[in-house]
C-alpha cells in the first residue's frame, strides 16, 4: 500500500494551499496604503542611456534621474532649469551659463561646468538638432560651476536645443560618464535629478524602482511641462510593466496600480465605470499618425503616385482604427508641425483635409503609367498603431485597383527592413507606417519626416533642394513672424512631393486613481509634483 | 545505474550543441537588428550602421558563434544588449517564478488528474467514463488566454479574492507568494490536468485488460487494491513519460500565462528577447531549456527503474 | 534504452489491421465518436460554403461602424475596425481547420517515417532521437515567434513551427510500436526469409501504426488549432488580416469586457471544433483498441 499513501500527500498539500489562500486573501484588504506610486509604464524599460537610444521610455527614465539646463514650459518657450544665469554677448556668439548653487549628482559629488559641456557633446554626436548645433560650435570650456560656448556663427536655437523636450533630450550627466562612446551605452545611472534610480530592484521586463532624491533642490517657479520646481512629494514611484493591456486594465480597476499610463481607448468605458478611477488628457499634443513612401523605389519614386496614394488618405478612417470611436480623442489634422502648435498650418494641405477623391487618385494613378509593380506595405503585428494603420491604407490601396501586399512581421523587423534601399522583388518596402509625438514635429528644427536630404533623410529617403534651403532659412529666421512664413513654405512643399503624409492627430489619455494628485500636464509623463493621499 | 546516468548525460552535451547551433543560425538570419531597435524611429542609416559596429553585431557568423561559445566555455552567457546586465542575472531573476509555477501546477495536477483517470478507466463506457472525458476534452479546448481572462473577471474583479496580476516572491512571505500563484496555476492545470487524465485512462486500459489484472479481480481481491496495487503500478511508466513531456509543453503555456498575469519569468523573457532580438539572451535561455528539458526526461528515465522492476539499464 | 514509452494517446500496439467493416460497425457502438464526426462534418462544410452563408469580404474595413455589438445586420458584431465578425468567424474556420489538418497530417507523415527508420535502424536510432530530444525541448511557441522574425507572418510558418514540436512525439510513438513489432513472429519470420527491408516495412510494419497514429493525429490537429490561437496571443500566428479563429480572439482579447461578442463566437467555434475531433479520436482509439472492444 505504499502507493496509497504516495497519493495521500499530494492531496494533504492541496488542502494546506488552498486553506492558507483563503486565510491570507483576507487579509490582503488591510495592506497600509504608503507613499509609493504604482505606475504602469507605457512600455518596458530596458535600456539606461537616453542618448544612446531614442526610446521614449528611456527619454522618461532620464526625466526621472537626470536634470536638464533648459526647459520647455506649457507654452513651449525655454525656461532655466538647473541654470542659474546665463548671458549671450552682443555679436550672438558667446553664451554664458552659471548652474544653480547645491545641485548634487546621486554620487554625492557637484555638479560642474566641465560635466554639462561633456553632456552636451555627447548629445550633440546623436541628436539631429544637437549635430546642428555642434557644427556651429566652436569651442566650449568650463569653469568652476559655469561654462561658456563660443560659436562660429550665430545658432538662435542654442537655447531650444538645450532644452529640447523630447528624444534624444540633452540630460546633464557627470563628466566620467559622458566621456563615453556615444555609439556605445553608458553603465551607470548616475544622474542629479529628482529621483534616484535603484538597480539593484531592477527586472526587466517586470519592473524599475525609483525613489526620491533628498538632496535635490528644486526650483522656486511651479511646474509647467519639464520647466519650474521638480518637487517630489513621494517616497517611492514603482515602474510596473504590464504586457497585457486587459490585465493592466484590471490591475488599475482593483487598485493593485495608481496610475495606467497609456490605456488603449477602448478600455476606458472600464473606468468611467469606476468612481475611484480620473480619465483624462495629459498630453495637451498627443501624437501624429505617419505613412511614409519609400521615395526611390518604384512605383512611389514617381511624385504623381505619392500624390494618388495621398488622394486616397481618409484620416478619419485612420483615427477610428487608432484611436477608436471618441471624437475628443483624435482630430483631422494636415498641420505636418502639428495642429495645436505655433507653426500650424494647413497650407498645401487642403486636399487632404477635404478627405478621399477616388476619381483623382486614379487619375493621378493613370498619369503615372503605373502598370501593376508590386507596393510592399510593410507592418508589425506587436504594434496596433503600426498595424492598425496598415489595414487601413491596404484596404483603401486595394479598393483604388493598386497591388497593395500586406507584409506583416513585428515591430523589430519592420524597423530594420525600411533601412534597406533595395527595390521590392528584392526585399524591400514600398510603404510603412509610425507614429510620431508632438515634442519630435513641432519645427523644422525637430520635425525628421519633413527633410529631404536624399540619403541622410529619414526613412525613404525624399531628395528636394528647395525643403532642405528653405530649412536652412529657417535656422536663421529672426523672430516667430518669419519663422511662421517659412515653415508654411516648407509644408506647402512636402505636400507637393507628398514624401509623407499624416494620417491624422491623436491623443493617448492616461488613467489613475482619485489618490493621486498634481499630475503635471505635458506631452511626456513627469512623476514630481504627484502627491498621492490615503485611502485610494 | 550510474554508469546510465552518466552516459545519458554525456549523451545530453551534442544534443545542447545542435540546439544551441540551430537557435544561433536561425536568429543570425533573421532580418531582425537590435541596433536598428536601439537607435529608434528617429535613427539614420548612418546610425543603425555605427551602433551595429559597437556591438560587434557585422562580425561574420562563426566569429560570432565561436565567440559566443567560447565565453560559454568559461562560463560566461554574455551581456544582454540592450539591458546591459549579465545574461546570467537577468536568467536568474526570472527562474523563480517559473519554477514556482510549474511546481504548482504539477502538485495541483497530479493528485487530480491520475485519479480522475484511474476511475475513468474502472468505469469505462460509463456516463463516469464521458464525463470525465469530457472535461478532459474541454481542458484542452479553452485557449489558456481566454481562461486566464475569465478567471481575473471572475476572482480577482468580481468577487475580489485575488490579485489581478503580479508575482510576489517565497522570500517576502508564504502568504502573498501563494495569493498571486493560484489563478495562474488553475489556468495552466486545466490543461494538464486533462492532458494527465487522459493518458492515465488510456495506460489504465490498456493494463486493465491484461491477464494478471483479471487473475487478481478473480482471486476477489477488492477493486482499490487491484486498481492501485496492480494497475496502476503498470501504467506508471506511460504516465511518467508523460509528465516529462508535459512539463516541455507547460514552458509553451507559462509564457502565455507569464504574460497575462504579468509574471516575471523565463518564457516572458524569452518573448521579449526575440522581439527585440536581444540575442545574448536568447541564446542563453534556449540553452537553459533544453538543459532542463533533457535533465527532466533524464529523470523521467531514471523514474523508470522505480515504476517498473522490469526495466533495468 | 530498450523501452519506448509510448505518447499522447498512448494507444497499444494493435497487431492486426482493423477490417474496414468492423470499423465502421465498432463506431456505431460509440455515440460520442459520432457526434464528434457530424461536428467536424459540418465545420468543414462551413469552411467550404463560406462564401454563400450570408458572408461578406472578412477583410472589407469600416472604422466609421467599429464595435457594434450583435444586430441584425452584424449577427456576431464588428470588431475594433469595423470588420463583421460573422464573416471573418465563418472564413476563420478555413485558416483553423487547415493548421489543425495539415499539421496533424504532416507530423503523421514524418513522424512514420523517421519512427520505423529508427525503430528498425539501430545505428540511425541513437542519432535521430537524440535531434528529436533536442527538437522537443524548443517550445513550440518560441520556435514560431523566431521562424515570424526569419520570415514574415504566413500561415506556412505556423503550421511549419508547430509540426516541428509534433513530429518527435510520433516518432516516438511509432518507434515504440515498431521496437513491439520486430519480436513479433511473423516479422521475424519475414526476416528470416529474407523478405526486403522496406517490403517489410510497407507490408508489415505499416499498416500497424496506421490506428495509433491516426488516433494521435486527431489529438495533433486538436492541439494545433489551440497552439494556433496562442501564436496568434504572442503575435507569432497567422497574419492577422487573414482571419483564423485564433487571431479573431487574440486580437479581440483586450476587449473582452467592452466588446465580449469578438471573442465568444470564435471561442464556440475553437471549442465545439476540437471537442468533435477529440471525441472522434477518443471513440477511435476505443474502436480500434482490440482488448477494450473485447471488453465491452
Amino acid at each position: 500500500m505504499k502507493h496509497r499513501a504516495k497519493a495521500g500527500r499530494p492531496l494533504a498539500a492541496i488542502l494546506f494551499f488552498l486553506a492558507a489562500v483563503a486565510l491570507v486573501s483576507a487579509g490582503a484588504a488591510a495592506q497600509a496604503a504608503d507613499k509609493t506610486i504604482r505606475f504602469i509604464a507605457q512600455a518596458d524599460l530596458r535600456s539606461l542611456d537616453p542618448i544612446w537610444t531614442t526610446a521614449y521610455i528611456t527619454r522618461n527614465y532620464g526625466y526621472m534621474i537626470y536634470d536638464t539646463l533648459f526647459a520647455v514650459d506649457k507654452d513651449l518657450k525655454p525656461q532655466p532649469q538647473m541654470v542659474d544665469k546665463w548671458t549671450e554677448s552682443p555679436d550672438k556668439l558667446t553664451y554664458t551659463f552659471t548652474l544653480r548653487p547645491g545641485l548634487k549628482w546621486h554620487d554625492g559629488t557637484p555638479v560642474t561646468g566641465a560635466d554639462c559641456i561633456a553632456s552636451i557633446a555627447r548629445w550633440g554626436k546623436r541628436d539631429a538638432l544637437g549635430q546642428k548645433l555642434m557644427e556651429a560650435v566652436d569651442k566650449m570650456s568650463a569653469e568652476g560651476e559655469s561654462f561658456t560656448i563660443a560659436l562660429k556663427a550665430p545658432f538662435p536655437l542654442l537655447i531650444e536645443g538645450l532644452a529640447k523636450l523630447s528624444s534624444n533630450t540633452p540630460f546633464m550627466m557627470p563628466e566620467r560618464i559622458a566621456k563615453t562612446d556615444a555609439f556605445t551605452q553608458i553603465t551607470e545611472s548616475i544622474g542629479s535629478g529628482p529621483f534616484k534610480f535603484v538597480r539593484e530592484e531592477w527586472v526587466p521586463g517586470n519592473k524599475a524602482v525609483f525613489v526620491k532624491n533628498t538632496d535635490y533642490v528644486p526650483r522656486q517657479e511651479p511646474p509647467s511641462f519639464a520647466a519650474g520646481g521638480k518637487v517630489v512629494k513621494v517616497d517611492r514611484v514603482e515602474w510596473l510593466y504590464i504586457p497585457d493591456a486587459a490585465t493592466a486594465a484590471a490591475a488599475l480597476n482593483a487598485g493593485e496600480a495608481d496610475w495606467y499610463e497609456q490605456p488603449p481607448a477602448d478600455l476606458l468605458p472600464l473606468f468611467r465605470a469606476n468612481k475611484d478611477i480620473v480619465v483624462a488628457n495629459v498630453d495637451p499634443l498627443g501624437s501624429q499618425g505617419i505613412l511614409r513612401f519609400n521615395s526611390l523605389q518604384p512605383p512611389f519614386n514617381n511624385v504623381k503616385m505619392r500624390q494618388a496614394v495621398m488622394a486616397l488618405v481618409n484620416q478619419k478612417d485612420y483615427m477610428r482604427a487608432v484611436a477608436g470611436s471618441d471624437e475628443k480623442l483624435w482630430r483631422v489634422c494636415v498641420a505636418m508641425f502639428v495642429c495645436g502648435t505655433p507653426l500650424a498650418t494647413d497650407a498645401g494641405g487642403e486636399q487632404l483635409l477635404k478627405g478621399p477623391d477616388l476619381a483623382k487618385a486614379k487619375e493621378l494613378i493613370k498619369e503615372a503609367g503605373y502598370k501593376g509593380e508590386k507596393i510592399a506595405l510593410i507592418s508589425a503585428t506587436d504594434q496596433p498603431i503600426v498595424h492598425n494603420q496598415a489595414l487601413v491604407t491596404a484596404e483603401a490601396l486595394k479598393n483604388a485597383g493598386l497591388n497593395v501586399e500586406l507584409q506583416a512581421n513585428d515591430w523589430g523587423t519592420l524597423i530594420t527592413r525600411r533601412a534597406g534601399k533595395a527595390p521590392v522583388e528584392k526585399g524591400g518596402w514600398s510603404i510603412f507606417h509610425t507614429w510620431i509625438v508632438a515634442p519630435d514635429l513641432l519645427s523644422p528644427a525637430v520635425n525628421f519626416p519633413v527633410r529631404a536630404n536624399g540619403d541622410g533623410a529619414w526613412f525613404g529617403w525624399p531628395k528636394d533642394d528647395e525643403i532642405e534651403k528653405l530649412r536652412d532659412e529657417w535656422f536663421k529666421a529672426p523672430d516667430l513672424a518669419e519663422q511662421k512664413r517659412l515653415a508654411a513654405e516648407i509644408q506647402k512643399r512636402a505636400y507637393e512631393i507628398a514624401s509623407y503624409v499624416p494620417t491624422g492627430q491623436f491623443l493617448i489619455p492616461t488613467a489613475y486613481r482619485k489618490s493621486l494628485t498634481g499630475i503635471i500636464p505635458a506631452p511626456v509623463v513627469f512623476l514630481w509634483n504627484v502627491e498621492k493621499h490615503a485611502g485610494g | 545505474m550510474f554508469a546510465y546516468i552518466v552516459r545519458r548525460t554525456l549523451a545530453t552535451i551534442p544534443v545542447m550543441g545542435v540546439v544551441a547551433l540551430f537557435v544561433f543560425s536561425l536568429l543570425y538570419l533573421s532580418p531582425g537588428d537590435p541596433a536598428a531597435i536601439i537607435a529608434g524611429d528617429t535613427a539614420t542609416v548612418a546610425d543603425i550602421m555605427r551602433i551595429r559596429q559597437k556591438l560587434g553585431l557585422d562580425q561574420p557568423f562563426f566569429i560570432q558563434f565561436g565567440g559566443w561559445v567560447w565565453r560559454l566555455l568559461h562560463g560566461d552567457l554574455g551581456i544582454s544588449i540592450f539591458t546591459n546586465l549579465p545574461v546570467m542575472t537577468l536568467i536568474e531573476q526570472r527562474v523563480e517564478p517559473t519554477v514556482a509555477l510549474t511546481i504548482s501546477t504539477l502538485l495541483v495536477t497530479i493528485p487530480v488528474a491520475i485519479p480522475l483517470g484511474v476511475i475513468a478507466a474502472w468505469k469505462a463506457g460509463t456516463w463516469i467514463d464521458r464525463a470525465v472525458m469530457v472535461f478532459a476534452v474541454l481542458g484542452f479546448s479553452v485557449p489558456t488566454f481566454v481562461l486566464a481572462y475569465l478567471l481575473i473577471f471572475g476572482f480577482s474583479i468580481g468577487l475580489d479574492l485575488l490579485p489581478v496580476q503580479g508575482y510576489s516572491s517565497i522570500r517576502n512571505g508564504f502568504g502573498p507568494f501563494l495569493q498571486h500563484l493560484v489563478l495562474p496555476t488553475i489556468t495552466l492545470s486545466l490543461f494538464y490536468a486533462a492532458l494527465v487524465a487522459r493518458i492515465t485512462r488510456a495506460s489504465m486500459l490498456d493494463v486493465l485488460a491484461q491477464d494478471y489484472v483479471r487473475t487478481a479481480q478473480a482471486k476477489g481481491l477488492a477493486t482499490g487494491q487491484v486498481l492501485i496495487g496492480h494497475a496502476l503500478k503498470n501504467a506508471a511508466v506511460p504516465i511518467a513519460t508523460i509528465i516529462g513531456i508535459g512539463i516541455a509543453l507547460l514552458i509553451s503555456g507559462v509564457v502565455i500565462t507569464e504574460t497575462v498575469y504579468a509574471i516575471p519569468g523565463i518564457g516572458r523573457l524569452t518573448v521579449d528577447a526575440i522581439l527585440r532580438r536581444d540575442y545574448p539572451i536568447i541564446q542563453g535561455i534556449i540553452l537553459l531549456f533544453s538543459a532542463a528539458y533533457v535533465l527532466v526526461n533524464l529523470a523521467v528515465d531514471i523514474s523508470y527503474t522505480f515504476l517498473d522492476p522490469r526495466i533495468r539499464y | 534504452m530498450t523501452f519506448a514509452p509510448t505518447d499522447l494517446a498512448a494507444a497499444p500496439p494493435v497487431v492486426a489491421a482493423p477490417q474496414r467493416g468492423r470499423l465502421h460497425d465498432l463506431l456505431r457502438r460509440h455515440p460520442t465518436a459520432i457526434a464528434g464526426a457530424v461536428l467536424l462534418a459540418l465545420m468543414i462544410l462551413m469552411a467550404i460554403f463560406a462564401p454563400w452563408l450570408g458572408t461578406v469580404d472578412p477583410q472589407a474595413l469600416a472604422p466609421i461602424h467599429r464595435l457594434k455589438p450583435p444586430s441584425g445586420a452584424y449577427w456576431f458584431g464588428t470588431d475594433m475596425l469595423g470588420r463583421d465578425v460573422y464573416s471573418r468567424v465563418i472564413y476563420g474556420s478555413r485558416v483553423s481547420l487547415i493548421v489543425g489538418l495539415s499539421v496533424a497530417v504532416f507530423s503523421s507523415v514524418v513522424g512514420v517515417a523517421l519512427g520505423m527508420v529508427t525503430g528498425f535502424v539501430r545505428p540511425i536510432d541513437a542519432v535521430l532521437m537524440r535531434v528529436m530530444d533536442g527538437l522537443m525541448s524548443i517550445p513550440s511557441v518560441l520556435l514560431a515567434i523566431a521562424l515570424m522574425a526569419l520570415s514574415r507572418a504566413s500561415m506556412g510558418n505556423v503550421i511549419f513551427a508547430i509540426t516541428v514540436a509534433e513530429v518527435p512525439r510520433v516518432t516516438r510513438l511509432v518507434r515504440g510500436v515498431v521496437l513491439t513489432l520486430r519480436e513479433q513472429p511473423f516479422v521475424e519470420a519475414a526476416i528470416a526469409s529474407g523478405t526486403g527491408f522496406f517490403q517489410i516495412l510497407w507490408r508489415h510494419i505499416l499498416p500497424n501504426t496506421v490506428a495509433p497514429v491516426l488516433v494521435q493525429g486527431t489529438f495533433i490537429a486538436a492541439s494545433a488549432m489551440i497552439t494556433e490561437a496562442a501564436l496568434s496571443f504572442i503575435g507569432a500566428g497567422t497574419p492577422p488580416n487573414i482571419p483564423s479563429w485564433g487571431n479573431i480572439m487574440a486580437e479581440g482579447r483586450s476587449l473582452f469586457q467592452v466588446a465580449y461578442y469578438i471573442i465568444l463566437f470564435p471561442g464556440i467555434c475553437l471549442s465545439l471544433t476540437v471537442l468533435a475531433i477529440n471525441l472522434l479520436g477518443d471513440g477511435l482509439r476505443d474502436a480500434l483498441d482490440p482488448r477494450l472492444a473485447r471488453r465491452m
